[in-house]
């Protein structure tokens, strides 16, 4: 194993993050602060529970996770897309690194980024409701894993992508409408029976449920089914990355 | 320890859009020395440095660096070489100190302050070492380019193009600084399409068109072979035509009739230039001024590539 190499990639994208570490921050704060004045105070006074959880702290785990998601994605596939926007590339295809070393380095990075940011907006959270986390690991877990798994995916758009466009492509009609739609503000069970049934084609659905049940014990489905979805797309994302390497897709001529 | 720093067989690169940039190489570089690969735009020069450096997957053929198969064993083949591509790409925020490190780290080398503080200080960026490289000037960053390549000490350097947009006196520099590195015992691999760089750095020169290697031979070997010599005489009283039975001899007039103009080849036996003399003072034909030219590196390249 590189290690030194698998360090310098992480080290150098973390600083990057530390240069803008005043954006970095306060974006996901303020659009924390928001959702919590429009929802949490001015439409949530009107809403008594949502399955059985006060609605302020009802909406904390599909906060987080709509934040980490969304800072995975651009995360990830900033960092690669970038040295191949300028041409620094060519440096990390010259050196001794195999391609666990090289997705360690920048998924490491930007995952890292993730939960950090995560971490932030669970804190700012307390700032409005009382929080209750009924099984602390499993919410580390699966804060952990929905950040690795969506940086992976960032990784593989930033890869894919070929211009700036592309890059806001997936995350905007994708990423974004999956996660509004994955019950970061309601509980999916509240649909009507066929739409509760196209929701479950959601894989959000599975990371935010089993997220919240490790708040509040209450999920949309049991956290059995969450663990293996979010495990699935590990390996699918593992997988195509493999696949990109091996083939060399839009990295080697 | 290996003696060929490089050795590459049968290398062809045909990229997706069906252009094909290498077909079929071979070639054997020898430890410490530099060697120039010389071509026009276009000739596969760049696409043969990336293709041992790891960057484009070659369509067939096999690379060996220091005797490491740059596939199957790619940590040690890559570790061996430091690469100053053709473009500047450096990550403009960053500090030269940092990038210089990180390039070092991506190598798989530990932190070594002492080793890139002497490296800095022999590529004269030192007092810059805390700059962003954006606020630095290209012949800088160029130089940048190079400390970021021999950042892990590596075997062999390859400079693709290093002096292209560079100024006279950066360039000089430069040669300077790379036949420094020559005396370290590094393998220097340098691409140009400038033939005076060829000339005054390289001990061995590989001409490439087409993706073909045209002809591998030291220098002067390159000139003895191809190069043609010409001897002018400028006469006394212009001549009208060049006299019949001197037909043998492959003369030209020039500057109406007032030179006399005589090629032949660097390898030919110095007999012939009597002889001509003797036959030109038969015909009382007199020279006030004999002039000799010998044909440079672009001469031989334009005849080649041309």
């Amino acid at each position: 194993m590189n290690y030194h190499g698998i360090k310098a990639i992480y080290a150098f994208e973390m600083g990057r993050t530390l240069r803008t570490i005043g954006q970095s921050i306060a974006s996901p704060v303020i659009s924390t602060v928001l959702y919590f004045i429009v929802f949490g105070s001015a439409m949530g006074s009107r809403i008594q529970t949502m399955d059985g959880v006060p609605y302020g702290a009802f909406i904390v785990p599909g906060l987080i996770m709509l934040t980490v998601l969304g800072q995975s994605v651009s995360n990830a596939s900033f960092g690669i897309y970038f040295p191949r926007f300028t041409g620094t590339i060519y440096e990390i295809l010259s050196a001794p690194l195999s391609v666990i070393e090289i997705v360690l380095g920048y998924v490491g990075a930007a995952a890292s980024k993730s939960v950090i940011i995560g971490t932030i907006v669970l804190a700012t959270s307390a700032f409005f409701v009382p929080l209750h986390i009924a099984h602390p690991l499993w919410m580390v877990f699966f804060l952990i894993m929905t950040s690795v798994t969506f940086s992976l995916m960032g990784f593989i758009i930033g890869i894919w992508s070929d211009g700036f466009e592309k890059l806001q492509l997936i995350p905007l009609l994708i990423i974004t409408p999956l996660t509004f739609l994955g019950g970061s503000f309601y509980s999916v069970k509240m649909l009507p029976p066929f739409w509760y049934k196209v929701s479950l084609a959601n894989p959000v659905v599975y990371l935010i449920s089993g997220f919240r049940w490790s708040f509040y014990e209450h999920g949309d489905v049991n956290l059995g089914t969450s663990v293996t979805m979010i495990s699935a797309f590990t390996v699918v994302a593992l997988g195509i990355i493999a696949w990109i390497f091996k083939t060399g897709y839009r990295l080697r001529k | 320890m290996q003696n060929t720093a490089i050795e590459i067989s049968g290398l062809h690169k045909t990229y997706e859009n069906g252009f094909q940039a290498l077909a079929g190489i071979d070639l054997e570089i020898k430890r410490g020395e530099i060697f120039a690969l010389l071509g026009p735009n276009g000739a596969g020069k760049t696409t043969l440095i990336s293709a041992i450096c790891g960057i484009v997957q070659p369509s067939a053929g096999r690379i060996l660096v220091c005797g490491h198969d740059n596939v199957a064993d790619y940590r040690a083949a890559r570790t061996a070489i430091g690469l100053v591509p053709q473009e500047l790409a450096t990550d403009a925020f960053e500090s030269v100190w940092n990038t210089v490190n990180f390039s070092r780290g991506l190598f798989g080398k530990p932190r070594n302050a002492d080793y890139i503080e002497e490296l800095l200080k022999r590529l004269s960026l030192w007092d810059k070492k805390d700059e962003q490289i954006r606020r630095l000037s290209g012949g800088m960053k160029r130089r940048v380019m190079i400390a970021k390549a021999l950042s892990h000490e590596p075997d062999i350097l390859f400079l693709d193009e290093p002096t292209a947009g560079v100024d006279v006196e950066l360039r000089k520099s430069m040669w300077a600084q790379v036949r420094a590195l020559q005396e370290t015992g590094v393998t220097i691999i340098l691409t140009t399409h400038y033939i005076e760089e060829a000339e005054e750095m390289a001990d061995r020169i590989g001409v490439i068109n087409k993706g073909r290697l045209v002809i591998t031979e030291t220098k002067d070997a390159l000139i003895k072979k191809m190069g043609k010599r010409q001897m002018v005489f400028s006469l006394r009283e212009p001549l009208q035509d060049i006299p019949s039975d001197m037909a043998d001899y492959a003369l030209a007039l020039a500057d109406n009739g007032n030179k006399l103009v005589y090629t032949y080849n660097a390898h030919q036996e110095d007999r012939d230039i009597s002889d001509l003399l003797e036959c030109l003072r038969e015909k009382n034909i007199r020279p006030k001024e004999i002039e000799s030219r010998q044909s440079s590196l672009e001469d031989i390249f334009i005849q080649m590539v041309g």
